[in-house]
């Protein structure tokens, strides 16, 4: 097994992928010549030459779109919007298109497949390259939204978005790419689309998080741990469907949960997460459910210390991990 | 031009375009099953037997025209509201337009779930249709890029109004088949209306088809009141995809002789001198007046096939109302795929192209 | 206006504060940073200076009561618009997605509730409860802890009916459900640092893997030194020269020789620090502190030796600040002042060795082939056995026994080592 960087494990999943079944496409802006503005394309120009590796027109309705007619007549296709700020042109066609292909057909026709896009924040990102754009989809019925955190899942999870017979939006937080690491195993296997994964046990409280937001919970985690506060953490990675079993049962054992997430609060993901908890763990609950968010502002901003103001960071979750032990 | 003159005239046309007497005997009786059943599905509505239509009264003429030529077998058809002949051409019965109209549990566009007139059909390659329009323009891009890397020979065809020409979706659809060279052929049935919009209100510089240039592929417009122009362009387009150098764009200019939908009352926008003078341009008429001139079309054989018109549309309709509303729960049906129970599906054990032997793929089943 | 003052949040990981003594009396008039109430924190005793000037109107916690940041500790009426007070709010009231924590007074939980009803316990019964959560709520791990009293010792807590029982469900009872009290048992209620200590210890045995090496160093010419001069550098220097000052002195140079050492772990990779920030382990009677002396490495043994008696005094006076006692990135702990002479040290959580030293003892040992009376010690490291192993361990040792065993004397104008 190779320890791997996030984005060399999405790129050996696409050469993969497209090794094992030539109606693997990859279609979007930049993906083909220069390997993706992230590299996570890199190498599959060549090797699997520009009819079935396309650097696209920049329109991102229209990629989506020829996805989808790709799809119907039997491609897999990826494709790849450059960031997930401009996925919002092909709003209608994931969401009316894609998302409702199966149900309006009656299940005559699917729409096997994924829209891959780097979301969140970085360092300097600012409005327009930073967003957080799951709960516009996550809410969507038909489609399927995944958010995976180690490398392993990433790898995994990719393959079986391939192969899934619906449409996956496969979000990748853009931090995660180069500086998360983990084991790969070489050759074949997947990782279901649907189930949690508790990255940490404990017993004081629960926390639900996905992406870099897991990322900095898990280091909130253990600062906690130094304290002796004893907290668990969830890796989400499948925002839709969402395994509702997993997230009860942490709640059961620790009676206090917090949902961290990047985006925007109000209306957010976490938002349905803490109406799952409160709706059918209400009888386990020793204090109330908390979310800690990115402010309620139309996005990240660029000088320094105006972008600081607004990510969750590890030292903010631990804070919020303080308060809900302690109440 | 005398008048034995201009028959030997109209007389060497269909034929001079390879159609057979047979051919165009049959066109005709598409265009005339479409308007019998358009007729039918806006007595059904005012019966109170459905909720809601739209069709296309007028667009019959094009649309059979655009679709003799195609392989009705091999290509794609991406339809809009209005395809209403053109999804009878392409294989749908009377009784399945109906069963649409009606949402009845067997509608094979979408078993009663959406709003009549959105069309689908697997087993024709009719692919299912929304109602935002234009939408359907990329998708016809994907499926004719598919055929080009698969080397299948499928020719793809879709159709919109000219509403539609104002969407983004439109634009990029036509951007990428051009730079891509793909057997694809965009309709635009131009009737001069989005809803009440005039069409100079739609679209600046006066054509639709001039809009091709700029995308790299040939522009034409043919009279939607002449079948066989229509006939004949869509011939050259579906020639032009075969041999392998790229799409067309078609604008057919027609004439709306109903109103946008049961919702609509075209009176109220559109001057009624305009809405006479479009009847005298009715394809059903039209047509008619050339087959009767080319001796085609007798007395006895016009009255043999309104008589099949209207039998087959009767059965139809006694067919669809016969037909069992769903089940209330089978609308949480499909929302995703029915699970996969093989493993060997996840584990990438099977061989590419088993998918297309799976029942729930039936559109990728081989022929 | 009145103004609530709320008990800050006085380091990045303490939660919870305790009203030591408070400096004003309600009525009393306060200036603006002038010293209001001294809090103690399971890290440091501080005076919380008012955020705000004005008169002193209402004490909300009183003195000896522990409560979480945040929580409305006193009332201050001031003169000034809201304005210009809010600037001495806290940094916290600034982040994101303030806690819902609810300041309306105690309530039950639905866990509580349904696990007194399931236990048969009226709800009235817990809710005299003074419980360990916000504003002395009931929480489930407090209604467990009363469970388990009621069910052990079944005499000492109240029938139902009776007076609310008074110290079981704020007691904190070792959580473990296999200890109980039993009749004559005395239960010694946990310091904030008496828990923090524990805690830590914990944590630190429970995830790094520690290993030990321990070597001898022959000490004879220090002492020798520090016997003839120490009273005449203290009068030059104004400060007492201790052995323990030396023992900084030599760490820090091997630290800088290995700075492996100075490192911590993390899943991510072992990150080494870039400042030698020297912990001494001070003990007090409550229990122990560790004192920072930042920058060890800018310092010379003047600078060291005046740091250790000035961090001395302050931890005995309580008076360290929070700022003295974070940030270490090695510790040197000295168990040798009470005459141990075999130490294996438990690592601090966040650094990667701890250093023990132990007393120095008379020895006959073989110099040159005779028997000689030399002053001996032991140096013992603990060490994360994931940043590093044994051979950089002993290497490390070695250089410290090097400088320390190569101490060239001289007279009391020795100003560093």
């Amino acid at each position: 097994m190779a320890e791997m960087r996030y984005v060399d494990a999405l790129n050996r999943a696409h050469h993969e992928e497209m090794e094992r079944d030539e109606r693997v496409v990859v279609l979007g802006e930049d993906v083909g010549r220069k390997g993706g503005v992230f590299g996570v394309t890199a190498g599959l120009y060549e090797k699997f030459g520009e009819e079935r590796v396309i650097d696209s027109p920049l329109a991102e309705s229209s990629i989506v779109g020829v996805a989808i007619g790709m799809a119907a007549n039997g491609l897999l296709p990826i494709a790849e919007i450059q960031f997930a700020d401009f996925i919002h042109p092909a709003f209608d066609q994931i969401v009316s298109e894609a998302a409702r292909m199966r149900y309006r057909s009656n299940n005559a026709f699917g729409c096997p497949l994924v829209i891959r896009t780097p979301y969140g924040g970085s360092h300097g990102t600012a409005l327009y390259h930073s967003q957080s754009v799951e709960a516009f989809y996550a809410h969507v019925p038909g489609l399927k939204v995944v958010a995976p955190y180690t490398p392993y899942d990433a790898k995994g999870m990719l393959k079986a978005a391939v192969r899934d017979p619906d449409p996956v939006l496969f979000l990748e937080h853009k931090r995660m790419y180069r500086l998360v690491r983990g084991e790969v195993p070489e050759g074949d296997y997947i990782v279901p689309l649907g189930p949690a994964a508790v990255r940490r046990e404990g017993r004081d409280l629960s926390v639900f998080a996905y992406g870099w937001m897991l990322h900095e919970s898990l280091a909130a985690a253990e600062l906690l741990a130094q304290e002796g506060i004893d907290v668990e953490v969830v890796d989400l990675r499948c925002l839709r469907p969402l395994d509702k079993e997993t997230i009860l049962r942490s709640v059961a054992k620790t009676s206090r949960a917090l949902i961290v997430y990047e985006d925007n609060r109000f209306g957010g993901f976490g938002a349905e997460v803490a109406a799952l908890i409160a709706e059918e763990a209400f009888g386990s609950l020793d204090a109330p459910v908390m979310r800690l968010a990115g402010p309620d502002v139309p996005g990240i901003p660029y000088s320094k210390p105006l972008e600081e103001w607004f990510y969750p960071t590890r030292d903010r979750i631990a804070a919020a991990m303080r308060r809900l032990a302690a109440y | 031009m005398s008048a034995r003159n201009a028959r030997a005239a109209v007389d060497a046309r269909h034929r001079t375009l390879g159609l057979s007497d047979q051919d165009v005997l049959d066109m005709y009786y598409y265009i005339a099953l479409a308007r019998a059943l358009d007729e039918r599905m806006w007595v059904l509505q005012r019966a109170g037997k459905a909720m809601f239509v739209i069709s296309g009264p007028g667009h019959e003429g094009c649309q059979v025209g655009a679709l003799w030529p195609m392989d009705k077998q091999r290509d794609w058809f991406v339809p809009f509201y209005r395809s209403v002949a053109a999804c009878l051409v392409k294989g749908m019965s009377p009784t399945e337009i109906l069963l649409g109209l009606l949402a009845r549990a067997a509608d094979p566009s979408s078993g009663g779930r959406q709003m009549p007139g959105h069309y689908g059909h697997p087993r024709y390659k009719i692919l299912s249709t929304s109602s935002p329009v234009g939408t359907q323009y990329p998708h016809a891009v994907g499926i004719a890029y598919a055929a080009k890397l698969r080397r299948t020979g499928e020719v793809t065809m879709v159709a919109v109004g000219d509403g539609g020409t104002s969407e983004g979706d439109w634009h990029e659809a036509l951007n990428w088949a051009g730079v891509h060279r793909l057997p694809v052929i965009f309709v635009v049935e131009n009737n001069f209306y989005a809803i009440s919009v005039p069409f100079h209100r739609q679209v600046a510089g006066g054509s639709i088809a001039a809009r091709a240039a700029g995308y790299g592929m040939p522009g034409v417009v043919a009279d939607g009141s002449d079948v066989l122009e229509c006939y004949r362009v869509a011939k050259e387009a579906y020639d032009r995809a075969r041999r392998g150098d790229g799409p067309t764009l078609i604008e057919y200019r027609v004439q709306r002789l109903g109103s946008h939908s049961s919702d609509d009352q075209q009176e109220r926008y559109r001057p009624k001198e305009e809405i006479e003078a479009a009847r005298r341009q009715d394809p059903l008429l039209t047509f008619r007046e050339y087959l009767e001139q080319v001796g085609l079309l007798t007395e006895e054989r016009l009255r043999a096939i309104q008589e099949r018109v209207r039998r087959e549309v009767d059965e139809a309709t006694d067919a669809a109302e016969r037909a069992p509303l769903p089940e209330p729960e089978s609308a949480a049906r499909y929302v995703y795929a029915p699970p996969q129970d093989d493993p060997a599906f996840w584990t990438g054990a099977t061989p590419p192209g088993a998918w297309a032997q799976s029942p729930e793929f039936p559109w990728l089943r081989q022929e | 206006m009145p103004v609530e003052v709320t008990l800050p949040q006085l380091g990045e990981s303490t939660f919870e504060g305790t009203i030591g003594r408070w400096l004003k009396k309600p009525g009393d008039r306060v200036e603006r940073f002038e010293p209001l109430v001294e809090i103690i924190t399971d890290k440091v005793n501080v005076e919380m200076p008012a955020p705000v000037g004005g008169v002193l109107t209402q004490i909300l916690v009183p003195e000896g009561q522990t409560v979480p940041v945040g929580t409305p500790i006193a009332l201050v009426e001031t003169a000034a618009p809201a304005e210009a007070v809010a600037a001495g709010a806290p940094a916290a009231a600034a982040a994101p997605a303030a806690p819902p924590v609810s300041q309306e007074g105690p309530r039950l939980s639905p866990v509580v509730r349904r696990l007194a009803e399931e236990h048969g316990i009226p709800l009235e019964e817990v809710a005299r409860l003074r419980g360990s959560g916000a504003g002395g709520r009931v929480t489930k791990d407090d209604l467990l802890r009363y469970l388990q009293a009621r069910q052990a010792a079944p005499s000492a807590a109240a029938p139902p009916a009776a007076a609310p029982a008074p110290a079981p469900a704020v007691a904190p009872v070792p959580p473990s459900p296999a200890v109980v009290l039993r009749p004559g048992d005395q239960l010694l209620r946990l310091s904030p640092l008496r828990r923090s200590v524990a805690q830590r210890m914990a944590q630190s045995k429970r995830e790094i893997p520690h290993a030990y090496g321990v070597i001898e160093v022959d000490v004879t010419s220090l002492v020798r030194w520090r016997e003839a001069y120490k009273d005449q550098w203290r009068a030059r220097e104004g400060v007492n020269i201790t052995y323990t000052a030396f023992f900084v002195r030599a760490a820090v140079e091997a630290l800088k020789a290995f700075p492996i050492i100075n490192s911590t772990w993390s899943d991510e990779g072992i990150i080494l620090r870039r400042d030698i920030n020297i912990g001494i382990g001070i003990a007090l009677d409550e229990g122990l502190v560790v004192a920072v002396i930042k920058q060890a490495d800018q310092k010379n043994l003047v600078g060291i030796a005046r740091e250790l008696e000035d961090l001395g005094r302050r931890a005995r006076e309580g008076k360290l600040t929070l700022d003295d006692v974070q940030g270490g990135t090695f510790t040197i702990t000295n168990p040798g002042v009470f005459g141990s002479i075999w130490s294996m040290p438990i690592i601090v959580p966040g650094q990667a060795a701890i250093l023990a030293t132990d007393a120095i003892v008379k020895r006959p040992v073989v110099r040159n082939d005779a028997i000689a009376i030399r002053d001996i010690m032991h140096l013992g490291l603990a060490f994360d056995h994931r940043i590093f192993d044994g051979a950089v361990a002993d290497r490390f040792l070695h250089r410290i026994r090097e400088k320390l065993e190569g101490f060239a004397g001289g007279d009391a104008t020795l100003t560093d080592f």
